[in-house]
């Protein structure tokens, strides 16, 4: 994983609450199984009609086409677990959504891919949107070593984000390799805990 | 030592490791593992040269992308095929136990814990997918993720967690008859709202709920999910046990004794403390029917849709407007007048053989309305045949439903059943997301009783009124 230290980018707004993530990646997308190719189904059901792209929705507009920072109202990521909404928005070219919450599972699936959740009062969101909708070419940069948020023009705010996830990003950790290294105590965990008899014969039927 | 809640007894007992300045390290008991989530994850594996820790505690189905026509078909869709293809190659490969296409026990992955013995009390459980808090009616934690914590899981057995907070939803008294445990839970995500449990791992207590059976206690819990849970679960007592004893890999013998005194100790101790409690009372809870594009967007079936000037928040008001426009419907419209065009029975939530037996009732001795489509969908191969071999089938058929092989089906629209543009659906799934059951689908969630009062009567009904046959 790319460690994030510092990203200064465009900003779009998505002025919706509840951003399911049946909407991030309708389910016709979910069948692949690769990682990547993803960013073009970003979207797709509010950016398409039929297989054509409207140009209506806020992403496609040529104003805000080369965005790395994505802001949306309450509840972002709601819904499935699927891992393909994180996919899809970084394969798109974000690297930050901000928004006042987010569900656990999509926050932790961000997580893992190096896409910063930033958490900011509503208050300090409303304000992001407006400055993104009204100032050409608006840009933010996300400090996560300093957790904190600004812009060029007097917009500041800092946010909050658990130690141990923080470490992770900013030094772009495997974590699977550092749970690995605590190998003796899991097997320790495990002497005292042996497989049960019955799910032995699993294999079985 | 200070009264815990069950959460914190169950956590407390699988923390590995719980390193200064890092998240706990937990032990999972249980990884249940499909089609969908997987494929990266075993990809991960390979590219980085590991095994799965423990093949014994991963357990694999195929549920998502399987049509639910007769088994013998070939697949027609060939990227569905290839994702059902790499399961299997996959499960050979890392010596996973797989329930196959052709397997007995196919089934919906939170159907066939259950079902098999698999799922216990006390069991740390997850699996790639958000309704894993199904398995929470047993006294376990269980808690859906990603593929990235999938491949975790899979390489190591644990996954390193920060401690959620706790509620206890408490719901005191009755519920009437017709009113069952779905809309008791679209009754709380309702009052909440679909962030309400955010960050939370909830516990169901109360009278209402301890008289729910195994069935209605999974359909409690895997709606967790949609108040934004992370997990819910209820105590184990006599309803569980009776439940887990003697099914095919539940502990026997003297396991079993020993297993069930354990599960006994596992319930919140008195005076244990929750971060939050809401308080619900059953008796006022009514059969609900979603009116918008997310499970909190609900009212009485005999109400109306909400007038906008209801919404005190702009944000909300918004949200209520695109909803209503994308569900074809005005405000104040009385939910009963609303037609259907399809009606689907099935689903992780309601496709259990008590659904289908509350859905027979309804049904029996009447006929689908001729504008409508009707099916049920088991919810595994097990399902399918006691639903049969009780005539269930027969009183379905009979009815003018369709009666399909397992699997998840309408839920989602991975698989060929979907709704067409337009189409307005009843049904007992748990999202109700614009293009869920197919690209400008039009979902209402609703009880199993009311889904089937619906297919007769061509439009949503009050289930309390109904004339059984």
């Amino acid at each position: 994983m790319q460690p994030f230290r510092k990203h200064t980018g465009l900003v779009v707004p998505l002025d919706k609450v509840n951003v399911d993530t049946d909407q991030i990646i309708p389910k016709q997308f979910l069948k692949r199984i690769e990682r990547t190719g993803f960013g073009e189904f970003l979207f797709y059901d509010w950016r398409f009609s039929g297989d054509k792209n409207t140009g209506d929705f806020v992403l496609d507009a040529p104003r805000y086409a080369k965005a790395s920072i994505l802001v949306a109202g309450k509840n972002f990521g709601c819904g499935s677990s699927r891992e393909h909404a994180v996919w899809a928005l970084t394969d798109f070219g974000f690297q930050v959504v901000i928004a006042s919450s987010f569900a656990d599972i999509f926050a932790n699936n961000s997580l893992k891919n190096g896409l910063l959740t930033v958490r900011l009062k509503e208050d300090q969101v409303a304000e992001i949107m407006r400055r993104s909708r009204e100032i050409e070419n608006y840009q933010l940069t996300v400090d996560l070593e300093a957790l904190r948020v600004e812009d060029r023009q007097g917009f500041a705010a800092t946010f909050a984000m658990d130690e141990f996830s923080r470490h992770c990003l900013l030094n772009g950790l495997d974590d699977i390799g550092l749970t690995l290294q605590r190998d003796s105590e899991i097997a320790a965990y495990e002497a005292n805990h042996p497989v049960r008899a019955e799910m032995k014969t699993i294999l079985a039927v | 030592m200070p009264p815990r809640t069950l959460f914190e007894k169950i956590w407390d007992a699988h923390v590995v490791a719980a390193p200064e300045g890092q998240s706990a390290l937990l032990y999972i008991d249980l990884h249940l593992v499909h089609e969908v989530t997987s494929p990266q994850a075993f990809d991960g594996l390979r590219a980085n040269g590991r095994a799965v820790r423990q093949p014994l505690r991963t357990v694999a189905t195929v549920d998502h992308n399987i049509p639910t026509t007769p088994r013998g078909l070939p697949i027609t869709d060939p990227i569905a095929a290839k994702q059902i293809e790499a399961l299997q190659k996959n499960c050979l490969e890392f010596g996973v136990p797989l329930f196959d296409m052709d397997s007995a026990d196919q089934g919906i992955v939170h159907i066939i814990g259950p079902e098999l013995g698999i799922t216990l009390p006390g069991m740390t459980i997850v699996c790639g997918d958000s309704h894993t808090s199904t398995h929470g009616a047993f006294g376990s934690l269980a808690f859906g993720i990603g593929t990235s914590e999938v491949e975790h899981v899979l390489a190591t057995q644990c996954l390193p967690q920060n401690k959620p907070k706790t509620m206890q939803i408490h719901v005191r008294g009755k519920l009437a008859e017709g009113v069952t445990a779905k809309d008791l839970a679209l009754g709380i995500i309702g009052r909440i709202g679909t962030d309400g449990a955010t960050g939370y791992v909830v516990e169901y207590a109360g009278d209402a709920v301890r008289a729910l059976s195994m069935e209605g206690r999974m359909t409690l819990c895997n709606m967790s999910i949609e108040a934004g849970a992370r997990a819910g679960m209820i105590a184990p007592d006599e309803t569980t046990f009776a439940y887990v004893n003697g099914r095919r890999f539940a502990p026997k013998g003297k396991a079993w004794e020993e297993s069930v005194a354990n599960w006994r100790s596992l319930a919140s101790d008195p005076g244990a403390a929750f971060d939050r409690v809401i308080e619900i009372d059953a008796a006022a809870l009514a059969p609900f029917v979603t009116w918008g594009t997310n499970p909190g967007m609900v009212v009485p079936v005999n109400a109306r849709v909400p007038e906008l000037k209801s919404f005190v928040q702009d944000a909300d008001r918004r949200a209520a407007e695109q909803a209503l426009a994308y569900m074809g419907l005005d405000p104040g419209t009385a939910i009963e007048t609303i037609a259907v065009d399809r009606v689907f029975i099935g689903s992780c939530t309601n496709s259990r053989i008590e659904d289908l037996r509350a859905a027979a009732r309804v049904a029996k001795g009447q006929h689908v309305n001729p504008k409508v489509r009707a099916m049920v969908v088991p919810g595994s191969q097990a399902i399918k045949r006691a639903a049969e071999q009780e005539g269930l089938h027969r009183i379905f058929l009979d009815a003018g439903f369709e009666w399909r092989e397992s699997g998840c089906s309408m839920c989602l629209g991975m698989n060929p059943d979907i709704l067409q543009p337009g189409e307005r659906c009843a049904s007992t799934s748990n999202r109700n997301f614009e293009g869920r059951q197919g690209r400008g689908g039009r979902t209402h969630l609703v009880s199993p009783m009311m889904a089937a009062a619906a297919a007769i009567a061509g439009h949503f009904t009050d289930i309390r009124k109904w004339q059984f046959n």
